[in-house]
């Protein structure tokens, strides 16, 4: 069998692909949270960068291309083992016992729904703008006199409706339980977990998740309490 | 002169198990009072005093599987209270006595659950598959000779105490019971690290853990979400650590397997 049709086909190789967008992914979110904390420099800076990525042109799409392609394959295999596990113990236990898998670890199809959910919304929000064509507009001035899109006043704004800066703390919640287990999990299923280290890599999970949560909430938190204003 | 022996006060429990004639006629709990329980008693010596009173009623005993009751065989299987092989810890059901159970309870007995192993009569489940997934793979070609020719082939003393560790498996069958997915990677992983860690298990090596991998999944048990409760049930403590070391064979062999070239005589004989 070639190996794109075990990955495909074979219980380990699912889980291979699960840990292996999930690592793409992983370092995704990592990512867009380190550039969104430039939020609290000057407006500047944040609306700088975004004009960086926008004016990578083709090569954006590629990356996004991946990053969705990444998604749908994360999606699309979780839900095929999600149906082959049910199939696979259709007659539960009278009574119900866990004796060590954690919560987050029991809720992934369901904290990773409210992600996805989340990541629609978002991208119609902030990548598409449709509910704001005018956050499309080129309006804001670089030191260079460059004309961009000024994201700063889009973030503010965006996040000024409590309703979706709470939906938005509720999804980066989410996600973080949801890798509160991933990170630990891909790398077992990658093979590369053994006792020896297993107790630095869950350390480093904990942190990891609420530093994760943490500086994400802290963005709508300082917009909503007014201490990051729109510069206008 | 003879120990004083501990508190042997008898108790009463109830036992609460899953009665099912066949497997196309659906299943229900019954309960069973048992008296007169003697902490010493191992649960299986009680299903049998429970079992000594049903054949002298209109009703069938409890079918359950048992063989050599002193936890090597891997035969006896129940589920107690929802854990496969009861309170313990790395023993199997006929090694817990009734000391682990107080006075009143109500302990619930079920087969083990999972589409790969159907329940043929109460508590006793078909788990052939495990030996499906053994005759794919589970075995090695190498002829290992006699006795004196045990040292003839050098194994280092770590790969021959993993290797070993793996080898404990008895095949029961509790950690697909226990997986919340019903998945068999702690059973596989096991037998393909067993046989992987030894250098007469190398010929083999690539073609045994995608054949029993692929058994596995055809045998319709679950995928391993990482939970690791597997582990945490097994009569023999096998570590989890091994399923890491199966992806990872696994992985490997694929990849091995897709880039070796093939004999264009292949299947020609000498």
């Amino acid at each position: 069998m070639n190996i794109l049709g075990s990955l495909f086909n074979s219980s380990i190789g699912k889980k291979v692909l699960m840990a292996l967008t999930g690592l793409v992914l992983f370092g995704f979110v990592t990512g867009h949270l380190l550039g969104n904390l430039q939020i609290f420099l000057p407006p500047q800076k944040i609306n700088a960068y975004g004009h960086m990525l926008e004016s990578l042109g083709a090569g954006l799409w590629l990356v996004r291309l991946f990053l969705l392609a990444c998604v749908v394959i994360h999606v699309w295999v979780a839900i095929q083992l999600t149906r082959e596990n049910s199939a696979a113990r259709p007659v539960n236990y009278g009574v119900a016992h866990t004796n060590r898998a954690s919560l987050a670890s029991r809720v992934m199809a369901r904290t990773g729904l409210v992600v996805l959910a989340f990541l629609v919304y978002h991208l119609l929000d902030f990548t598409f703008r449709v509910q704001h064509p005018e956050w499309s507009q080129h309006s804001f001035a670089l030191a260079d006199g460059t004309l961009v899109r000024d994201v700063h006043t889009m973030m503010v704004q965006g996040f000024s409706r409590p309703g979706v800066a709470f939906f938005y703390i509720l999804a980066v919640g989410l996600l973080s339980y949801h890798l509160a287990h991933g990170v630990v999990s891909l790398v077992q299923t990658l093979g590369f977990k053994n006792e020896r280290w297993t107790r630095g890599l869950e350390c480093f999970a904990r942190v990891y998740c609420w530093g994760y949560f943490l500086l994400n909430t802290a963005i709508p938190l300082a917009i909503l309490g007014g201490w990051v204003k729109a510069h206008v | 002169m003879v120990a004083s022996t501990p508190s042997k006060k008898l108790f009463s429990v109830t036992l609460r198990v899953w009665r099912q004639a066949n497997p196309d006629q659906p299943g229900k709990f019954v309960d069973y009072p048992a008296h007169n329980v003697s902490p010493d008693m191992s649960f299986l010596e009680l299903l049998d005093v429970v079992n000594d009173g049903l054949t002298v009623s209109p009703e069938e005993p409890i079918a359950f599987a048992h063989d050599c009751r002193e936890g090597i065989c891997g035969t006896c299987s129940c589920t107690i209270n929802g854990k496969p092989h009861g309170p313990g810890k790395g023993v199997a059901t006929c090694q817990v006595y009734m000391r682990s159970f107080q006075a009143g309870d109500v302990i619930v007995v079920e087969p083990f659950r999972a589409t790969a192993f159907p329940i043929i009569k109460d508590l006793v489940t078909e788990r052939s598959a495990f030996d499906k997934i053994q005759q794919a793979g589970g075995f090695i070609s190498a002829r290992t000779g006699a006795a004196p020719d045990a040292n003839a082939i050098l194994v280092s003393k770590a790969a021959a105490d993993l290797a070993m560790d793996a080898a404990a498996c008895i095949g029961c069958g509790a950690c697909v019971a226990a997986c919340k997915n019903a998945s068999a990677m702690l059973f596989v992983a096991a037998k393909v690290s067993h046989l992987g860690l030894m250098p007469q298990g190398q010929p083999e090596r690539d073609r045994r853990v995608l054949a029993m991998v692929q058994t596995m999944d055809e045998a319709g048990f679950g995928n391993c979400t990482n939970q690791y409760e597997c582990s945490a049930v097994c009569p023999k403590n096998i570590t989890h650590d091994f399923i890491a070391r199966l992806n990872r064979d696994y992985v490997g062999a694929l990849f091995r397997s897709e880039l070796q070239s093939v004999s264009t005589s292949a299947g020609g004989g000498a």
